[in-house]
């Protein structure tokens, strides 16, 4: 059974001291450090003046090198070292690179079964004319998936970095944006009306044709984001505000990787477990081909397209 | 096609060492964009299309458009006297 203790006899307990700190209603500095408003510096104008003259006098002992033997020598000396710093740093890179295997040789290491399987076998696995993107979206998906959040979180890393918050910095900021340079640029708008929708044609053309010849969801995406930034450049947030914000970016990247992910781990399940896939590879050569590849593709290509135009928007406006 | 290679090679030390030489960052910067696509044809020649395609549009594009828009924030891209005598 408790018992009743008064309320005096109470606050000098351990328990009560232990709560007051917990919740932090005691302030440890009251009573104990005599606090006291701090005095505002009076200056007058002899004070300023001294004050000018004697940074003048440090300013001329510093960087005046007439005078100063130590500053001389410093920067006579800074400029020797930083040579040979430069050239025994390549000095040692070339050393390192001298070891190396000549490029191009039978004989390297690099050449052993693995290239082999992936060189001949790899239009029947992966169903992919190009060797590069069967390797990438399909021997090494899993890779590929680590990349795609890689950048997802450098975008992340952006926007907590420069982001603007408060909202009248956003007004004021997107108000500035456009101050030093031309408002509605006749030249750079014609181009870009001309431009932009090949840039985005060749860009989804990289994205599509990923799996029968050169390209692939990077670049392909870094294509579509540039094309996009050019749009942005030319014709301003209002329009590209349309079709794109920060939700449109960030329903996109989810729905992106979620479905790489997804995708993935339906073909590493099989994979592990030998059983057969119902994705059929198709005939090589056809667009819609070789399973898997096309999708992941996709996927890479939208995540990476949204995230060139994020970090562009946030370096320059701070926000959406 | 081995001196063209060569000659390629000749134009990616020059810009290399033409970028740590410049004293206009914004020149720096332009120069970097030209020593990507003189790499992206240099990818080209090792025969990887592939990467020549990334380079040529991360490392001329849009690696290039955020150093000159951080160049712009800090109001790093200023006018040297020449210029402004000229403007007045």
């Amino acid at each position: 059974m408790s018992k009743r203790v008064p309320e005096e006899q109470y606050k000098k307990t351990f328990s009560f001291r232990f709560h007051q700190w917990l919740n932090g209603t005691k302030d440890p500095y009251l009573d104990t450090v005599e606090l006291r408003p701090q005095e505002e510096p009076k200056q007058t104008d002899e004070d300023l003046e001294q004050e000018a003259k004697q940074r003048i006098i440090r300013e001329e002992r510093a960087y005046n090198l007439e005078h100063n033997a130590q500053a001389r020598l410093f920067s006579k000396l800074y400029r020797y070292f930083a040579v040979i710093m430069c050239i025994s740093l390549a000095l040692v890179l070339l050393t390192g690179v001298s070891y190396l295997p000549k490029f191009g040789l039978m004989e390297h290491p690099t050449n052993n079964e693995v290239p082999a399987r992936y060189i001949e076998q790899g239009l029947q696995e992966t169903g992919a004319i190009n060797i590069v993107t069967g390797m990438i979206l399909d021997y090494r998906a899993f890779d590929t998936l680590g990349e795609s959040h890689v950048l997802f979180i450098a975008t992340c890393t952006v926007l907590i970095l420069l982001r603007v918050d408060k909202k009248k910095e956003r007004e004021s900021e997107s108000n500035n944006d456009r101050v030093y340079e031309p408002k509605n640029d006749v030249i750079l708008q014609t181009v870009a009306k001309y431009l932009v929708p090949f840039i985005e044609i060749f860009g989804i053309y990289v994205i599509l044709g990923g799996h029968l010849g050169p390209g692939g969801g990077f670049s392909g995406g870094a294509i579509c984001g540039a094309g996009l930034i050019l749009y942005l450049n030319a014709f301003g947030f209002a329009k590209t505000e349309k079709f794109f914000t920060g939700k449109t970016y960030k329903a996109m990247c989810f729905g992106a990787l979620a479905c790489y992910s997804l995708a993935k781990t339906y073909s590493f399940f099989t994979g592990a477990n030998h059983l057969h896939s119902v994705i059929p590879l198709g005939t090589p050569g056809a667009i819609l081909s070789s399973g898997l590849i096309l999708i992941l593709d996709i996927c890479v290509g939208l995540v990476v397209a949204g995230t060139m135009y994020t970090f562009y928007v946030m370096f320059r406006k701070g926000d959406y | 096609m081995q001196l063209f290679m060569n000659i390629m090679l000749g134009f990616l030390l020059v810009c290399a060492i033409a970028v740590s030489l410049s004293k206009n960052l914004l020149n720096s910067i332009l120069i970097y964009m030209s020593f990507s696509l003189v790499m992206s044809i240099i990818w080209i020649l090792l025969e990887s299309p592939d990467l020549a395609i990334t380079e040529a549009a991360v490392g001329a594009g849009v690696t290039s458009v955020l150093f000159i828009i951080t160049l712009k924030k800090i109001h790093a891209i200023i006018k040297t006297d020449k210029e402004e005598e000229d403007d007045e």
